[in-house]
């Protein structure tokens, strides 16, 4: 059995190798904000009220695009309806918290550490303080994305342009779901769901993000049922 | 204003966290559902990679030549072998550079 302790550090080994590409991603995103002419304050508050890389960019460039307030946010809810799955999968492992505990831990699930914690918990059922994992993943994610997001904001764009930083998102996320290549069953939803978001890139608020999950669960679903 | 904004997107942000985690409870999820729930991240994430990758900043498809197409393989290869995040990433990231600072330069 693993103390607290032991599983938060465990959990902050486990996304510490995303902040190379968290980190960058973040000045890049605090940096376009104030390119954007908006208040230094205010980009990042977002950080710190929205806590969403992807959702962040697209809010601020919706705005400064012309866009309605109303077609922002609802963009950036749009684009974050994919923590609902991470939920989902979560609950069956935070159940035993109580209600303000699990009010707080949500704070903190981020796509990195959904994933990386994810993995720890099927690993590892029968510890008795798992969610100190996710709070681990979690949190190291918070410091990083704050810190960076600030010193974006503070520095501008210090990260050549050139460099394509951007890039080392996509691969964190190839990084998370390389292993399950092994499985076909996995690779066929895989498929499914990047072909998905290519096709639907354009629909409105940028929800091809959950558009395409739902078309590759409905897939999985479809699978299982031939599996039997 | 846009702190407004900022603070509904925020609150409609922590929904999307919170509502799964706090107000559903695992016997209102079947056998079914968590089984499919399995498939969680390989359902969710190839949605931020290829647009990721085959799509530029502009939002219009890349050529088939493009770099990253070029990195993304090669992180994908040296990640099934190495089981290695920062390996994953630093191969994918180099093979791009190389291309892009060397070979077309």
């Amino acid at each position: 059995m693993l103390s607290k302790k032991q599983l938060f550090t465990r959990g902050m080994l486990d996304i510490s190798p995303h902040m190379l590409s968290v980190i960058p991603f973040g000045i890049i995103c605090g940096a376009i904000g104030v390119e954007l002419g908006f208040n230094p304050y205010l980009v990042y508050a977002m950080s710190f009220i929205i806590f969403g890389g992807a959702s962040q960019i697209v809010f601020l460039q919706l705005l400064s695009g012309g866009a309605s307030s109303l077609v922002a946010v609802t963009s950036v809810g749009i684009i974050n309806s994919r923590h609902l799955l991470y939920g989902a999968v979560l609950s069956e492992y935070l159940e035993k918290l109580s209600f303000i505990k699990k009010l707080l831990i949500s704070y903190v699930i981020v796509d990195q550490g959904f994933a990386e914690s994810n993995k720890f918990f099927k690993k590892n059922k029968s510890e008795e303080y798992l969610h100190y994992h996710l709070i681990g993943t979690g949190c190291t994610m918070w410091v990083c994305w704050q810190i960076a997001t600030l010193s974006g904001i503070i520095l501008g764009s210090f990260v050549p342009e050139e460099l394509g930083l951007k890039f080392a998102i996509p691969l964190t996320f190839i990084a998370i779901v390389v292993q399950d290549l092994k499985k076909i069953d996995h690779v066929i939803v895989m498929i499914t769901c990047g072909l998905s978001s290519l096709l639907f890139f354009d629909a409105p608020f940028k929800s091809y993000i959950i558009i395409s999950p739902v078309i590759a669960l409905f897939v999985a679903s479809l699978l299982l049922r031939l599996k039997k | 204003m846009t702190l407004v904004s900022i603070i509904f997107a925020g609150i409609l942000t922590y929904f999307t966290r919170m509502t799964m985690v706090a107000l559903i409870s695992r016997d209102m999820l079947g056998d079914k559902v968590k089984a499919v729930l399995e498939y969680v991240p390989s359902a969710v994430f190839p949605a931020i990679i290829f647009p990721g990758i085959f799509i530029n900043d502009y939002g219009t498809f890349i050529e088939i030549n493009d770099p990253k197409i070029f990195g993304a393989l090669v992180a994908v290869i040296v990640g099934y072998f190495s089981k290695n995040i920062i390996a994953t990433i630093l191969a994918g990231l180099v093979s791009y550079w190389f291309l892009i600072f060397v070979i077309f330069s």
